[in-house]
């Protein structure tokens, strides 16, 4: 895999987003997509958000570099490690360049997937289950709720004794987060519909099941993807603890490990590259969300444009 | 009591029967009596309340806050049961102590804040109650919804979210889509009563119109006295807590109504008869500290 490739991939598909986004934004605003971008581009909001990042990698670079601070001595400044990043040969042997980088990435990003699809399948069922019998509800609410507070930390030992392996100990712990998560939060949705749109189903004729398909999963569906963008959260925030005590592989683990090999920059590496996987997956979650409740969405933008 | 009963009777006879073909949605209801929580709280919402409705009736039920309207709404809709006394509907038992009633597309309720659902579009909407009836195709249920749309001046938003659309029109597509179901009754619960008076206003006129134009039964609930004059053949006043209809006057307006109809001597008067008897029971419930209850 040539990594020149695959950023400028990235690169690209970032850009298309955007471009796409401002072109719908145009059409909605009905002006010319050109102008669009340029008001997005010089948007007091868009500078600020620069100016956010701008003041943050300054004061590391102040911190760091150009007082070094007693406490921050040890650590890499920012160009230091962009440089390290960017590096074809590079000095701890973690760059866009090596194999090894995509490899943790890989690894990490599978491992969250696959926590995250099955603790929303779950969940999800699970919080609509509780949602819509109370004698459901009553028999497993306070188990949940008896579970729910353990450190996902506190069950790696158990996870590992019971399940062969440690990729499945690693999964599992960062499921079990994530999976609670998504089921308060659809369990919370469900109670939030409003009576009367029950009473206006069956009104109109409709069965249990009909109205379980048609009121309470469409109606809980906000509060479903809001759980599910903490959810996405929650599953990196467990994995990268899980990765740090039990695997072999993932950015947890690279991080973890280039502390014990005082490989400093490579740390910032970790940490950059798990902020971007995250905020990717958050972004891809919402807009399957976006794409789900049309509805609110195009409520939202009344609601804008009249105010 | 036997006051009471004497001035129904009176006001029965001299009731205009308005001139239409609808043979169904004669309602019964025969000493109704509701008590929530019998062996704790132990509230009597509802006690030997009786009235008559005829098809094709616009009946509107006045009283203070908390009297039992809702409550009688909801036993007819079949969302609660009732612990005394029974409910004919044409003649069939609707409720009765020992038989629960249960909801049905015979009689649709259009809810006080409504009760479109915000994730179906207006024609989703609309054509919802034939479809999961398995009454009619989709596409069958979409030809007959996009007509019934196009006669209530809707056409074109069928495809709108009903957040996109004014609470005005928001109860244009929900009385809609109770009536494609073609129900013996509507059941309105105080549907006007978050509005301004101008969307209300125009709102009326809309009601009638439908009304002339189908002559479904029409069981309406609402504070606002002047609605009810301008709207029924019939206004029942309940009393406080526990409810019962205390009054029943018929109005001698002829269809179709228009604004002007509001400032005549004749519309005056009954609103005045109206104010006296609603006023007795509002100082009551205001006494007793009564609250809505849904």
């Amino acid at each position: 895999m040539n990594p020149y490739i695959i950023l400028s991939l990235l690169f690209a598909a970032l850009l298309a987003v955007g471009a796409w986004r401002q072109k719908k934004k145009a059409a909605l605003y009905d002006i010319s997509w050109a102008a669009q971008i340029k008001e997005t581009l010089t948007s007091k909001s868009f500078l600020l958000q620069m100016a956010g990042f701008v003041c943050f990698i300054t004061f590391w670079h102040v911190c760091v570099v150009a007082l070094r601070l007693p406490w921050f001595n040890r650590l890499p400044g920012p160009w230091e490690c962009l440089v390290e990043w960017l590096n074809p040969d590079p000095d701890y042997g973690i760059s866009i360049y090596t194999k090894d980088y995509y490899t943790h990435i890989l690894y990490s990003t599978y491992r969250a997937t696959t926590a995250f699809v099955l603790a929303s399948a779950l969940g999800i069922c699970f919080g609509l289950m509780m949602g819509w019998s109370r004698k459901f509800y009553d028999y497993s609410f306070p188990l949940v709720e008896l579970i729910r507070p353990v450190p996902p930390l506190a069950w790696v030992p158990l996870a590992i004794l019971v399940l062969p392996g440690i990729e499945p100990a690693v999964i599992f712990v960062t499921f079990l987060v994530a999976f609670f998560v998504t089921t308060l939060n659809t369990l919370l949705g469900v109670q939030s519909i409003d009576e009367s749109y029950f009473r206006a189903a069956r009104c109109l004729g409709a069965s249990k099941k009909q109205l379980l398909f048609d009121v309470v999963l469409p109606g809980a569906m906000p509060f479903i993807f809001t759980g599910l963008q903490i959810s996405m959260g929650a599953a990196w925030f467990s994995l990268v603890a899980g990765e740090m005590i039990a695997a072999q592989y993932g950015l947890g683990y690279l991080i973890w490990d280039s502390y014990s090999l005082i490989q400093y920059p490579v740390i910032v590496i970790g940490m950059v590259t798990l902020g971007l996987v995250g905020w990717a997956s958050s972004a891809i979650v919402r807009s399957i969300g976006r794409k789900l409740m049309a509805w609110r969405e195009r409520e939202l933008n009344v609601c804008n444009l009249g105010g | 009591m036997q006051e009471v009963l004497k001035t129904k009777e009176a006001d029965q006879s001299s009731r205009q029967v308005p001139e239409c073909l609808t043979t169904e949605g004669a309602l019964s209801i025969r000493e109704v009596g509701k008590i929530y929580d019998p062996e704790g709280v132990h509230v009597e919402a509802l006690a030997k309340c009786s009235m008559e409705i005829t098809a094709g009736e616009f009946v509107a039920i006045v009283g203070p806050s908390g009297c039992g309207k809702s409550t009688l709404l909801n036993i007819m809709a079949g969302f609660d049961n009732l612990t005394e006394g029974e409910i004919f509907l044409d003649n069939q038992p609707l409720a009765t102590v020992d038989q629960p009633p249960r909801p049905g597309p015979d009689r649709v309720v259009v809810f006080q804040q409504g009760a479109l659902f915000p994730w179906k579009t207006v024609l989703e909407n609309v054509i919802y109650g034939p479809v999961v009836q398995k009454g009619m195709s989709v596409s069958e249920a979409e030809k007959r919804a996009k007509e019934m749309l196009m006669r209530v001046g809707l056409i074109g938003t069928e495809n709108s979210y009903p957040g996109q659309l004014s609470s005005g029109m928001q109860r244009r597509v929900e009385i809609t889509r109770a009536l494609i179901n073609n129900p013996k009754i509507l059941l309105l619960d105080e549907p006007y009563r978050a509005m301004d008076t101008i969307t209300k206003g125009a709102s009326h006129q809309y009601l009638l119109e439908l009304y002339d134009l189908t002559r479904k039964t029409i069981f309406f609930i609402t504070h606002d006295l002047e609605e009810a004059l301008f709207l029924a053949d019939t206004v029942h006043v309940m009393t406080s807590r526990p409810g019962f209809i205390k009054k029943t006057l018929a109005v001698n307006l002829p269809r179709p109504r228009n604004f002007s109809m509001l400032i005549s001597k004749q519309f005056m008067e009954m609103k005045a008869e109206l104010v006296e008897a609603v006023h007795q029971e509002a100082l009551k419930a205001f006494i007793a500290g009564e609250r809505e209850m849904a």
